[in-house]
């Protein structure tokens, strides 16, 4: 458990200093954490499961600036993932799917599964239906990987307004996930 | 998009994070609201001539220091309710020290008045308005500190809304001590109390709409 919490948090503390490669490892490894934590919480939805981890990686990464390194990155996320399971549910109203409670901290996300099944809802085309100046930069930053200076270039946009964009359509994607559900 | 797809995604080109800002631009927002609270006393209700001479008298100190630790105690129940998993630990303690001093202090002078007496140390002579020009004070704060919410990610809504609203409170009580007449300590835990209450519960009831993520 203190492993995973400290393997976690020098992930996530050396991605959110700018160490891409740190960030990737630390979305990988906490989509399995998620997975499991998810599965066994949404048994009787097993479809559900993928689109939920989906949408509470796009959450963690959303809200990242929040995270605080005093705290424990298991605790921020288990609170990220509950809130995000809550909602769903809320939207749903389907609150009997859920058959174990949601607040054992203690053994939430310390098991691991990396056996993705298909997410349902395509994020992609999701981003698809995102207006042209919030499309156009995440689709060059985040997906072809150009820089910033190239994306603000073919867009004509400044570098902070391709920031501010990228940032601003990712959360759109998120409440598009909130009302399409 | 699968999952794998969607984390490599959101870590290229995620760049360094500035995790002070959410923290800098509410404390701007939150400044900038108890100036136009600052101005509103001024202009509608006006600074207490006599407040220099008062200075004197203990009562007003601890009214300040009454105020004053309640927006401090809110403040930090506010910022820990905005981050995913962060614990309360002792901020309800820090927040209920205060009102159970000033509640003992209350008692102390209510013990020792007579019926009338006490009915002037409850009510005072401003008793009517005091909430409400309180909770009027407070709505600078209380946008600005709902909006700097809305920068952070708070998972239990209500309980957030509360503490911005508490917060908020407590600011406006603290402007409107710049104004109101009344050091009684009964009057302060009663009135003042209630004239906090007012936005916290507000933001209570719309912290769940308006804080949602």
């Amino acid at each position: 458990m203190t492993a995973n919490e400290d393997r976690l948090k020098d992930l996530l503390v050396r991605g959110l200093d700018g160490d891409a490669a740190a960030y990737h490892r630390f979305l990988v490894e906490l989509s399995a954490r998620l997975r499991a934590f998810l599965r066994r919480r949404l048994a009787r939805a097993p479809d559900e499961v993928e689109d939920l981890v989906q949408e509470t990686l796009l959450a963690v990464h959303n809200q990242r600036h929040t995270f605080d390194s005093a705290q424990p990155v298991t605790a921020w996320v288990h609170a990220i993932a509950r809130y995000k399971l809550v909602d769903f549910l809320r939207r749903r109203s389907r609150a009997d799917l859920v058959l174990e409670p949601l607040d054992d901290e203690l053994e939430s996300l310390s098991t691991a599964d990396a056996d993705a099944a298909e997410a349902r809802r395509d994020l992609a085309k999701l981003l698809e239906a995102l207006p042209e100046r919030q499309r156009l930069p995440i689709v060059y930053v985040k997906v072809q990987g150009l820089s910033v200076l190239e994306a603000a270039r073919l867009t004509r946009m400044s570098e902070s307004a391709v920031k501010v964009a990228v940032h601003r359509g990712l959360k759109a994607l998120a409440a598009m996930i909130r009302g399409a559900t | 998009m699968n999952t794998d797809e969607l984390a490599r995604l959101l870590a290229t080109g995620a760049g360094a994070v500035d995790r002070r800002a959410p923290v800098r631009r509410t404390g701007t927002a939150v400044a900038i609201g108890v100036l136009i609270a600052g101005a509103l006393m001024a202009l509608w209700l006006g600074v207490r001539p006599t407040l220099v001479r008062d200075a004197a008298a203990p009562m007003l100190w601890v009214k300040f220091g009454f105020v004053a630790w309640l927006t401090a105690g809110s403040a930090m129940a506010a910022l820990r309710l905005a981050r995913p998993g962060a614990r309360l630990a002792r901020v309800p303690g820090v927040l209920a020290a205060p009102l159970l001093a000033m509640w003992v202090l209350a008692g102390i002078a209510l013990a020792g008045a007579d019926a009338p007496q006490r009915a002037t140390l409850l009510l005072g002579q401003t008793w009517s308005a005091c909430p409400f020009n309180i909770a009027v004070l407070s709505l600078p704060v209380f946008a600005a500190a709902l909006w700097g919410m809305r920068g952070f990610a708070p998972t239990r809504l209500a309980w957030a809304g509360a503490a911005a609203g508490l917060f908020a409170g407590a600011v406006g009580a603290f402007v409107y001590a710049f104004h109101c007449p009344e050091l009684a300590a009964p009057f302060l835990g009663l009135w003042y109390v209630l004239g906090m209450l007012i936005p916290a519960v507000l933001g209570a009831l719309i912290g769940p709409r308006v804080l949602r993520w």
